[in-house]
């Protein structure tokens, strides 16, 4: 861990429980997901201003916790990067929205709800981003099947066009 | 096209699709008032719009000429990559990465390559290592080329266009060179690259070196003081660095507003320690800003390739450790082990050590990350490609706030979003 990273995790292990784990140099922290907006106000205030990446894991058949929301922050000023992770269960998941505190948040959270169908509360549009408005389903979560497409030659042409899906027949 | 009466249904509709609308009252909370009682207008700007660089549509709030309100609709060049590369072994879903951003297809391979060496501890030789830097900075000659090209373009400066094109051409003929593909090279590898560059590799790239910066010197003999461009420039699409920062810019945009950040200084990767290049900065914030950085960014690519093809050892281009990293061609024929590994890595793949880590690079475009986390197995657990144009347009709507639909066009090129990027 770099030496001036430490001081600012031991400060959020003491408010938010930890403790923080350390793989090849990564820091990631866990953190309940009531105290995600406090968490991410303290650390814009410990100067990490650029929100990197948001976007979550999802541990499919595991029901609790199924998802695991990925923040990554990274200091400008300080040069450091961190990360939290945000347990959610597979029932009703949600998550409390931070874009009023990182305002790139808005399309990362809407895009949260497109893949994966986790909710930001509070989140001022939620609509879906990637995918079209009437889409079924959640791609990224890993019960959504990838699809596949049959090839079609010339001998096989008509026999596959008679079964294959096209869009919203 | 027959004309329909009213009393006349379409004779197509039993094979019209239902096609799902999204109505104003469903936007109605991301336009002002004045939208909703017609006193300003609402505009469709795209997807097929010539200076919208792809599909990107926008959804105008205008008053007038004036932008009120600026919305963007993304995902029309939604590929599923990221799905995609998890139903896929780790050698294989390399080749989806060149699909992502596709004019910095030599950057995305590093970022990648990088994030699974970072996961499975890979070390990389120093050989590979000035290649890769060489390449690289290549690529994002070639790219700002391209964003030059299309982004003066906008503002109606057509020659640039076709001179940026020309000089692209020599760098894209360097990549065919190395690896036999123009475009989409898969090159840069996990654990080194493809194979070591063929011996007509250094003139070539000596020869471009020794010929881009008086091309430069004609670009901006072209564009940096002529007072048509300027006028379409200067002040236009204004962004503090603090918003910018708030909005998650990164890249050229951010260093245009006065932060100095850029991954290749701050957090050094590839051996970029070594080279001697300044970061160009401007405080401005504006489209004049964002064109003069990236033209010193060309020049200080161009200082980074000379010292790395001057300091390039020689030596092995790829790790020798047989359980990540595919042996030589020439070791098969006369290896039983090395057979052994190489029908192993090209059918089951290698098992990655469970964990997640996240590991970015410097795109012409900004901070290209990769969050990968593995299982355990031979395929990614999950991939999340942090692309810097999704964050970067993002900022289009506080930009373009208050300005004509002309200069809305030039904020658009100024911000150089690709699409493949953006939707992933």
């Amino acid at each position: 861990m770099e030496k001036n990273l430490q001081p600012i995790v031991e400060n959020l292990e003491k408010t938010f429980g930890g403790p923080a784990s350390e793989y090849r140099s990564d820091v990631t922290l866990i953190i309940p997901r009531e105290k995600v907006v406090e968490a991410c106000q303290q650390v814009k205030g410990l100067g990490f201003e650029l929100m990197s990446a948001l976007t979550a894991v999802d541990y499919w058949p595991e029901e609790n916790p199924r998802f695991h929301v990925i923040y990554l922050f990274t200091s400008v000023s300080l040069n450091l990067r961190l990360g939290f992770r945000v347990p959610v269960p597979g029932v009703n998941p949600t998550i409390p929205s931070v874009s009023h505190i990182y305002h790139n948040a808005n399309w990362r959270e809407r895009e949260l709800w497109d893949m994966f169908g986790i909710k930001a509360e509070g989140h001022p549009d939620l609509r879906r981003i990637l995918m079209p408005a009437d889409w079924e389903g959640h791609p990224l979560r890993k019960d959504y099947p990838l699809g596949y497409e049959e090839p079609q030659f010339t001998f096989n042409f008509e026999e596959i066009d008679l079964r294959k899906p096209y869009a919203k027949e | 096209m027959v004309a329909l009466g009213e009393d006349e249904s379409c004779p197509y509709e039993e094979c019209m699709p239902d096609i799902f609308e999204v109505t104003v009252d469903d936007l109605k909370h991301l336009v002002s008032e004045r939208a909703i009682s017609g006193e300003t207008m609402l505009l469709n700007m795209g997807p097929q719009h010539p200076s919208t660089h792809g599909v990107l549509r926008l959804l105008l709030e205008l008053d007038g000429e004036t932008v009120v309100n600026c919305i963007p609709d993304i995902g029309f060049l939604h590929t599923g990559v990221e799905k995609n590369m998890e139903a896929k072994t780790y050698q294989k879903a390399e080749v989806m990465t060149d699909r992502l951003d596709y004019l910095n297809t030599v950057g995305n391979n590093l970022a990648y390559s990088m994030a699974v060496e970072k996961l499975v501890g890979l070390d990389v030789p120093a050989r590979a290592q000035g290649l890769r830097v060489i390449l690289v900075e290549l690529q994002r000659i070639a790219s700002h080329l391209i964003w030059l090209g299309t982004a003066a373009l906008d503002v109606a400066a057509m020659s640039t266009f076709l001179y940026c094109f020309r000089e692209r051409e020599d760098i894209l003929d360097i990549f065919e060179l190395v690896s036999g593909q123009r475009m989409m090279t898969t090159y840069i590898r996990p654990g080194g690259v493809w194979r070591d560059v063929p011996v007509e590799f250094e003139k070539a790239v000596r020869d471009f070196v020794k010929m881009m910066p008086k091309r430069v010197d004609q670009y901006e003999a072209l564009l940096t003081r002529n007072p048509l461009f300027l006028d379409r420039t200067l002040g236009i699409g204004k962004i503090s660095g603090e918003d910018a920062l708030n909005l998650g810019m990164t890249g050229p945009g951010l260093r245009a507003s006065g932060v100095n950040w850029d991954l290749r200084k701050a957090r050094p990767y590839s051996g970029y320690e070594q080279y001697d290049f300044e970061v160009p900065t401007r405080t401005e914030g504006d489209v004049y800003a964002r064109y003069l950085v990236r033209v010193q960014e060309m020049r200080e690519s161009l200082r980074i390739i000379e010292q790395a093809l001057n300091k390039l050892p020689m030596g092995p281009v790829r790790s020798n450790n047989r359980k990540y990293v595919p042996p030589p061609r020439s070791e098969i024929g006369v290896s039983m082990e090395a057979l052994i590994h190489h029908f192993k890595l090209w059918t089951e793949g290698f098992n990655a050590p469970k964990g997640y880590i996240y590991s970015a690079v410097e795109s012409p475009r900004g901070e290209l990350g990769v969050y990968l986390e593995s299982d355990g197995g031979p395929k990614p657990y999950r991939i999340h490609w942090r692309t810097p144009s999704f964050d970067n347009l993002q900022s289009l709507p506080l930009m373009a706030k208050g300005h004509l639909i002309a200069d809305l066009v030039a904020i658009i090129g100024s911000i150089d979003i690709v699409l493949g990027d953006v939707d992933r």
